[in-house]
């Protein structure tokens, strides 16, 4: 096993493309535990981490650009980045302890394909777009049509994200992510719930929901994002009837696993609620423009 | 195995080492340079034991390979002290006795200290989340957090 660390994108594909089943990293911070579990060590460890584009996090435009390596700390502390997807921010804010954001990457966290990832279903929510170097050029997809399974991507070999893309959010818009886990910190969703929406004074125009954590990979839930759009919000709470709707919607769209962390019955619950709860978060910051 | 010569900067003295390309920079840390401060818990980044600062940032060095380590400036708890005096932190955790058996302790205090070098007067809750990356199992946390308090409260002290 070598290690590399390229200077250019450029550089990286060369590297790839000379020895296959190459991998290329940012924080390694599921790459190292996976190869001391005995998985077998690539020829070529491509450190992305010295190609600047893959560090920036640029705002420009009404777009942002976040390099695909960059530690997620860097998002959590970014202070514009945080008051325009405070979702996605409290997203990556979840995955580990500080050591560990100094060192995870969303390239990272999507690419590794957990079905848990946190910042995933916060991206798509978002409608993040993934940048990917593939052969001589770059090619741009939905993020949600990266992983394909647990631990399987539709990336290429040879081919990896450069950067993240994703638009300003509307006015009235804003997003929120919470998951369950069964301790307070340190831990591995067992149910995440994303929500995006935007209002129109007291009514909801637009909403996106969606989960981690209880299907292979993470799942979009267009009922349950249906179910809010239309309905009134009173004193800063969403009608009722539209949240017990969007309740049943997400906990009937889980195809979760049962393992020791929670069972099947439990996750499908949980997720009801868990995405109750982040509409009703995101919807007062959308109204109070947080 | 590839082998590659690393130059960076160790508790602020200059140093070279030849690392192999699959081994952490924990590993090199402690067998190439002898600073056998961090210590190895679990290996995959969740206890924290192993923790040091790289550019002035906490990480776990157990998830760092060394190669990695060209160029940067690198903090371990050999490095907190001044001279002949302890740092605040260690001083505060000797006097209450924020340690048992102390394997975590290292990591801990490079922890705190990360801390409080970007926030000198923390909360406790900011504090608990703050080390929530390094665990002790002789369950000494709560004498963990008063120390790191009382740290806190000199460095201020110092700092005015």
């Amino acid at each position: 096993m070598r290690y590399a660390a390229p200077t250019t994108v450029d550089e990286a594909r060369s590297l790839l493309a000379e020895h296959p089943g190459s991998r290329v990293f940012a924080g390694a911070t599921d790459l190292i535990p996976q190869i001391r579990a005995g998985r077998p060590a690539p020829p070529v460890l491509v450190d992305l981490k010295r190609i600047d584009q893959l560090m920036t996090v640029l705002h420009e435009d009404g777009q942002w650009r976040i390099g695909a390596a960059t530690p997620t700390s860097n998002l959590t502390r970014n202070r514009d980045f945080t008051a325009m997807f405070p979702g996605l921010s409290e997203a990556v804010g979840l995955i580990g302890s500080d050591q560990i954001q100094n060192r995870s990457s969303l390239g990272g966290n999507l690419a590794n394909a957990s079905p848990a990832a946190d910042s995933v279903p916060a991206m798509i929510a978002n409608a993040v777009q993934a940048v990917i170097a593939s052969g001589d050029g770059t090619r741009t997809v939905p993020v949600a049509e990266i992983a394909t399974g647990p631990g399987q991507t539709s990336l290429a070999d040879g081919e990896f994200i450069v950067e993240f893309t994703v638009a300003d959010p509307p006015s009235n818009t804003s997003d929120a992510y919470l998951r369950m886990i069964p301790r307070t910190e340190m831990d591995i969703a067992i149910v995440g719930a994303a929500v995006r929406l935007t209002v129109d004074g007291d009514i909801v125009t637009d909403a996106t929901v969606v989960l981690g954590a209880v299907a292979p990979t993470a799942v979009t839930v267009p009922e349950a994002g249906a179910a809010l759009v239309g309905a009134a919000i009173d004193a800063g709470s969403i009608d009722g009837s539209a949240m017990d709707t969007l309740a049943d919607a997400a906990s009937a769209a889980c195809d979760p696993i049962d393992d020791k962390r929670g069972t099947v019955a439990y996750r499908r619950q949980v997720a009801g609620v868990m995405a109750r709860r982040a509409a009703a978060i995101a919807v007062g910051r959308a109204q109070n423009g947080v | 195995m590839s082998r590659t010569h690393v130059t960076c900067t160790v508790n602020g003295d200059p140093v070279d080492f030849l690392a192999s390309d699959d081994t952490s920079l924990l590993n090199a840390l402690r067998g190439e340079l002898g600073l056998t401060g961090a210590k190895e818990g679990c290996g995959t980044g969740d206890c924290g034991a192993c923790s040091v600062l790289i550019d002035g940032r906490l990480n776990c060095s157990c998830l760092v390979f060394a190669p990695e380590a060209e160029g940067s400036d690198i903090v371990t708890v050999e490095g907190i002290a001044d001279d002949d005096h302890l740092h605040p932190l260690q001083q505060a955790f000797l006097e209450g006795a924020a340690l048992q058996c102390g394997i975590c302790t290292p990591g801990v205090l490079i922890a705190a200290k990360a801390l409080l070098d970007a926030n000198p007067d923390p909360t406790e809750t900011e504090i608990r989340y703050a080390l929530a990356g390094n665990l002790c199992r002789c369950t000494g946390y709560d004498k963990i957090i008063r120390s790191v308090q009382e740290a806190a409260v000199r460095l201020k002290g110092a700092a005015r």
